[in-house]
């Protein structure tokens, strides 16, 4: 039988693999992508929270689904505001690996 | 074992294996395009856990949208002529550990610690008429919130992308 536990293993998983990528790669984009990996995992987190949790409200019961919309929302908002830094840092620096970005002015 | 253990099974293992590809493979356009088996494989887990309208979005906005703007970042900046052989992690040994650590803290310490009031719903019911409303009442404020800091995040792209016009 398929239970929370299950899910919150996953998204244990998937949250460790997103810091991994956080932490250690030096591609500022591949860095971005542990950044979706995390809040995918949060995502899970609310969505398997609001299936198998009792609400102590009835009424209460899909707002984990609303705040895995909201998630939605700011992580795109999130990656485009990223890659237009991104970008524009590559214009400058003609390099985005953020171990080379050690200087805040140009 | 029933369907809904081995379609979970299936659907876990769909989200799991490429999440390591994306993080430690060395071709970045790899890595996006594992991204999007774990994009996927997160919307059918959502299925099964009953948000079908969630499931959607989450392929309309993800899949269609953000991994589509991540791969032209990777190709924009990118020089994909000169490959050169460099490393692509600064500290692995460092890095792993500290995700190791998330790990451990996150599933033993939290997860499984908490006694948490479990309780599996009995059907599933379509979710869209229902978020629809909560959006409209008691959400109505965040709503508008988010809609606004679209319209910035809309500008403020455009504005930090744009090339710098020469004086």
């Amino acid at each position: 039988m398929i239970g929370l536990t299950h899910y919150l293993f996953l998204s244990s998983l998937l949250a460790a693999l997103g810091v991994i990528a956080i932490a250690g790669r030096r591609n500022a984009v591949a860095i971005l992508m542990g950044i979706e990996l995390l809040l995918n995992a949060a995502s899970i987190n609310f969505v398997a929270f609001s299936h198998f949790v009792v609400p102590a409200r009835p009424e209460l019961a899909l707002d984990g689904q609303l705040f895995a919309i909201f998630i939605i929302v700011l992580a795109a908002a999130e990656a485009a505001v990223a890659l237009a830094i991104i970008i524009s840092i590559y214009h400058n620096l003609k390099s985005i690996n953020a171990d080379e970005l050690v200087q805040m002015k140009h | 074992m029933d369907a809904r253990a081995a379609a979970f099974i299936l659907f876990s293992i769909l989200t799991i294996v490429p999440a390591f590809f994306v993080v430690f493979s060395k071709n970045l356009v790899h890595s996006a395009f594992s991204l999007l088996f774990t994009l996927g494989g997160t919307a059918a887990l959502f299925v099964l856990l009953g948000a079908d309208f969630l499931a959607i979005t989450q392929l309309l906005v993800y899949v269609g949208g953000i991994l589509i703007l991540l791969l032209f970042g990777v190709m924009f900046t990118q020089r994909i002529y000169d490959m050169r052989a460099q490393t692509n992690f600064y500290n692995l040994p460092t890095a792993v550990l500290v995700g190791v650590t998330t790990f451990f803290l996150l599933f033993f310490g939290v997860a499984l610690s908490v006694p948490w009031k479990a309780a599996p719903h009995p059907a599933h019911e379509p979710t869209s008429a229902a978020l629809g409303e909560l959006l409209l009442t008691r959400y109505l404020l965040p709503f508008e919130v988010i809609s606004i800091l679209l319209l910035t995040v809309l500008i403020g792209a455009v504005v930090v992308a744009k090339k710098e016009q020469p004086e």
